[in-house]
């Protein structure tokens, strides 16, 4: 077949989160560029049940980089080389034929490993659980202006609620730090009229559960940002910083 | 009381707390400085040893002097303890990892930069501080300053210490900011130029006396 590659991948297998894990090595011929990174795993897991081995178990969902379910550090990067994008949006023609690639699973302490490159990502669901909500009904979506919120504000809310909730963030910091997720929930929330009233219970109570689950404190590096696939800021991090000093001052 | 504790165990209270005592230190490089600057006076030293001299025998200056070695000793150890838990939130490490693709290399080793002026900072309060205070000879704050500037040695030290100092405080300065919570894009220019005084200026500003020590004497 002409104009497809052969890959070699270094993938990382691991039966359980109680086993220990190992890296095996397999050469994938025939891989078009128009391939996604998924369907390239695709391809590798038919070949691998074809030959009566275990397939490649890793997280996917929509496919379309809305849902936060994949979950792979490709080549010493979260979601693969690319910015901007989730590894279900990366495509093979960002390799080159002959070209070795290296596919981890999420490395933190409360992401632990289930399944080859599979990881538990509930730890952000207990997160958002201690007080990513609004507590009351605030009814179906009012008619437009009847809550009047500045535009700047408006969009500053919607670019925090972006968050999918990958869990790149902690995998490509040095800490493995849940700081950006957090910030992003806390800051959505505590723009917005309706987050208002329990702004300060609220990062409290989520910055606990954070450090509960055992993720690192944030060092500023900002690798985060330059890893989020909905390119969150880091200027939510500023918010949430400065609403926990409010909430312990007040 | 509970709510102190749990602020100042948390990651973020402990981040807070860096940045304040960062801010308190840097506070101190500014006077360290103002009163080094005397240095290049033309006078042998009298107006320097002035300085030292009050500094040495006016009461007030006592529990200042404790409240800043307080600030290093907290900055320090809270420094350790996140970097402890920060270790302990990765157990496993990537077999592949590029972080020079999405972070600066200041940033990542800021604890090692830091643990590097500490090394410094005990070799100096001995040299100057401990020296005169405690096992006093006789000799003038300028003449030890004299004497430690002229060894070739000493000053090289003295140089990478002011390096990795400002190679700390380029990562320090702007990330107490973000950690304040007062790093938004209205202040971004005020914090570059606060950021630039002390990261660059100020090390410079220090590394001329050793060399003008060196070579002038």
């Amino acid at each position: 077949m002409s104009g497809t590659m052969t890959i070699t991948l270094n993938v990382w297998r691991q039966r359980d989160r109680n086993s220990e894990g190992r890296f095996a090595l397999y050469t994938l011929p025939n891989v078009s560029p128009d391939m996604s990174f998924l369907e390239m795993l695709d391809l590798l897991n038919l070949d691998l049940v074809r030959k009566g081995e275990e397939a490649i178990a890793f997280d996917h969902d929509c496919r379309e980089g809305i849902c936060g379910t994949c979950s792979l550090y490709i080549n010493g990067r979260a979601h693969g080389p690319l910015k901007g994008v989730t590894a279900c949006q990366l495509h093979m023609r960002t390799f080159h034929d002959g070209d070795s690639i290296t596919i981890e699973p999420w490395r933190a302490k409360p992401f632990p490993v289930i399944r080859d490159l599979v990881v538990d990502r509930s730890a952000f669901d207990r997160i958002m659980a201690a007080g990513g909500f609004v507590s009351v009904r605030t009814g179906g979506a009012p008619d437009a202006n009847t809550i009047p919120i500045p535009k700047p504000v408006a969009e500053e809310a919607m670019d925090a609620a972006a968050c999918i909730g990958c869990g790149a963030c902690v995998a490509a910091c040095k800490n493995g730090s849940a700081m950006l997720f957090v910030a992003a929930k806390v800051s959505q929330l505590a723009l917005l009229p309706q987050g208002h009233a329990e702004r300060a219970r609220r990062v409290e109570s989520m910055v606990a559960q954070m450090d509960a689950e055992g993720f690192g404190a944030c060092s500023n590096t900002y690798a985060c940002e330059a890893e989020c696939p909905k390119q969150i800021s880091v200027t939510h991090i500023a918010r949430l910083n400065s609403e926990y000093l409010r909430a312990n001052l007040t | 009381m509970n709510k102190i504790a749990s602020f100042t165990t948390s990651s973020v209270g402990r981040k807070l707390l860096m940045g304040l005592t960062g801010f308190f230190l840097c506070s101190f490089l500014l006077v360290h400085l103002y009163l080094n600057l005397f240095l290049l006076k033309q006078d042998r030293g009298s107006t320097f040893d002035s300085y030292a001299d009050f500094m040495a025998t006016y009461p007030l200056i006592r529990p200042l002097e404790i409240i800043l070695f307080a600030g290093f000793l907290l900055h320090a150890f809270v420094g350790v303890w996140l970097w402890i838990a920060n270790r302990l939130a990765r157990p496993v490490r990537y077999a592949v990892n590029r972080p020079s693709e999405n972070s600066t290399l200041s940033s990542r080793t800021a604890f090692w930069t830091g643990t590097f002026v500490l090394i410094f900072l005990v070799i100096h309060v001995n040299t100057f501080f401990v020296s005169s205070r405690f096992f006093p000879s006789g000799i003038s704050m300028y003449e030890r300053v004299c004497e430690a500037f002229q060894s070739p040695l000493y000053v090289s030290f003295y140089l990478v210490a002011l390096a990795f100092l400002a190679y700390h405080l380029k990562h320090g300065v702007q990330s107490a900011f973000q950690t304040f919570g007062l790093k938004r894009k209205k202040y971004e220019t005020l914090i570059t130029a606060t950021a630039l005084v002390f990261w660059l200026m100020l090390p410079i500003a220090f590394a001329v006396l050793p060399l003008y020590f060196l070579l002038a004497h």
